[in-house]
């Protein structure tokens, strides 16, 4: 375990070390955050300058959710894209050899292996939609909010990074499907809506199956004191089930891969 | 001229056998077009309780279907191979070539527009379904959506080309692009229909190139202009075309002086 942290300090100590090389991709990158941050608000604005609530949610709800969502996109196209990306890369080229042959878990070593730190932006950006939203609701949240929002924080990562490990344990199977993760990237794009926004069929696939509810609608839930302990108990439970099983299906489809370059 | 036009269809045909030949990562990118779904939904959600706007429940439906079916069907990715091909220095081999490679990559994005098709046709038999009685009963603005849309996959194309040819002198050409694509999906009409902007955005919106790209087409089939307006907005846009064109061959010329091949 401790062994495990110093994995991931070193390659977190490495990937950011490659990235701040490029000094000006970095201002460049940071302002294009900025931008699509204010692209992805744009829509909600004219929204609730029509409407004062849409689908059982205000403005100020809303904008908890878009919070979260633009947090966890961050988290997503920082690191856990890029990373894997590289991954598919190397399933491609036969150099994952050189990855699995080091003494540490593989997935450990790929699951952080790239990473943009300009995606940073997309937190502080998060941070001040937080700000704006609480100032419109009036009362900041409780201490006790705040931890099961970060629990259902946790949750949520874990969730999206089992999808992506997923995704390419699937890149495994068949090496043509190499951009079958943008389209799990442009499908969480679904996620900045509450999931109440949906209805019948289209509802329940993104509460189970594909579980964008539990991603932003739950920690939102959790920070205005709405979510009840039955659903965060579900949510945390669902979300381990869903790594376990992501889990195991990248152990299989390691264990089936043949290399490319032998 | 005449060897481009001899030489043109072949271009076409090589460049459908590429598309054929990567159809499933082509399907995935299609797929991956989504986002006007996306805005329906939370629209449609707050057209339950009463129209937005000018816009009811089946207006959205047929807005956002509308303007994804535009999207599918004029779709370019010349930016990201130019800056590619010209950072791993290949594009030395398109100017050995007898024909100008501004001309080769167009006819490899057209060339993709059959397979588009396949994944535009079920869009269209949606759109006929949900959004009839929304969409335009006039013949004459069905007609002007074929030059509609060339104009708007033209003006796709050339932006693309000339943020394209800025590879040639800098690197981080492909992230002004990006730039580009976030102010265009907020005034093309992309995310939100132009006419639910607050009135000042409107009337930037209104003259400036992006809503050429993907509005005016959307709003031609859901008959939102008489016959005169339509005339009008389309003689627009290509005017912009040809600002594009001209501007882009310029860039071209000039921009070309400075390449140094790579690798070659």
């Amino acid at each position: 375990m401790i062994r495990a942290a110093r994995v991931v300090r070193a390659q977190l100590r490495a990937s950011v070390a490659m990235a701040l090389q490029y000094r000006l991709e970095f201002a460049v990158q940071g302002a294009l955050a900025l931008l699509w941050i204010a692209v992805t608000l744009f829509p909600l604005l004219v929204l609730f300058g029509n409407r004062p609530e849409v689908a059982g949610w205000t403005f100020a709800e809303m904008l908890v959710v878009l919070g979260w969502f633009v947090a966890l996109k961050g988290v997503l196209e920082g690191t856990l894209s890029p990373s894997l990306m590289q991954v598919i890369e190397h399933v491609r080229k036969g150099t994952l050899d050189f990855v699995l042959l080091k003494p540490a878990d593989a997935q450990l070593l790929v699951s952080l292996s790239k990473i943009e730190p300009w995606r940073l932006i997309d937190l502080l950006g998060a941070g001040v939609i937080f700000g704006i939203a609480f100032q419109r609701i009036g009362r900041p949240p409780g201490l006790i909010q705040v931890l099961l929002a970060v629990a259902m924080l946790c949750a949520a990562v874990l969730v999206l990074y089992s999808i992506a490990i997923l995704v390419v344990s699937i890149a495994f199977v068949a090496v043509r499907v190499d951009n079958l993760l943008y389209l799990f990237q442009s499908i969480f794009d679904v996620a900045r809506w509450p999931s109440t926004v949906f209805r019948g069929v289209l509802s329940v696939i993104f509460t189970f199956v594909l579980p964008l509810a539990l991603m932003t609608t739950y920690p939102a839930l959790a920070l205005l004191g709405k979510l009840t302990p039955q659903t965060a108990v579900a949510a945390l439970a669902g979300s381990l089930l869903f790594a376990g099983v992501a889990r195991a299906i990248w152990i299989v489809s390691i264990r089936r891969y043949t290399s490319a370059s032998s | 001229m005449t060897r481009v036009l001899r030489l043109y269809p072949q271009l076409l045909r090589t460049g459908f056998a590429e598309a054929v030949a990567y159809r499933a990562e082509f399907l995935i990118w299609m797929f991956s077009t989504n986002m006007p779904l996306v805005m329906l939904a939370i629209w449609a959600a707050a057209a339950r309780s009463g129209p937005v706007g000018s816009y009811s429940q089946e207006g959205f439906a047929a807005y956002y279907l509308a303007a994804l079916l535009v999207r599918l069907m004029t779709g370019a990715w010349v930016v990201w191979a130019m800056t590619m091909e010209i950072r791993d220095g290949t594009m030395a081999l398109r100017l050995l070539r007898p024909i100008h490679p501004l001309l080769q990559w167009s006819a490899d994005n057209l060339a993709a527009l059959p397979l588009r098709g396949v994944v535009a046709i079920p869009v269209i038999a949606i759109l006929l379904y949900v959004g009839r009685p929304e969409m335009s009963h006039d013949w004459f603005s069905w007609m002007l959506l074929v030059p509609a849309l060339l104009g708007a996959w033209l003006i796709y194309f050339l932006v693309q080309a000339m943020i394209g040819t800025l590879a040639l002198r800098f690197e981080s050409a492909a992230s002004l692009f990006d730039a580009w694509l976030g102010f265009s999906n907020v005034l093309s009409g992309y995310l939100v229909p132009l006419d639910l902007f607050p009135g000042a955005l409107r009337k930037l919106a209104a003259v400036l190139p992006f809503r050429f790209q993907l509005s005016f087409p959307v709003e031609l089939m859901l008959g939102r202009w008489s016959r005169v307006e339509a005339l009008e907005l389309l003689a627009a846009q290509w005017a912009y075309v040809l600002v594009f064109l001209l501007v882009t061959r310029v860039a071209w010329r000039s921009g070309i002086r400075h390449y140094a091949a790579y690798g070659g």
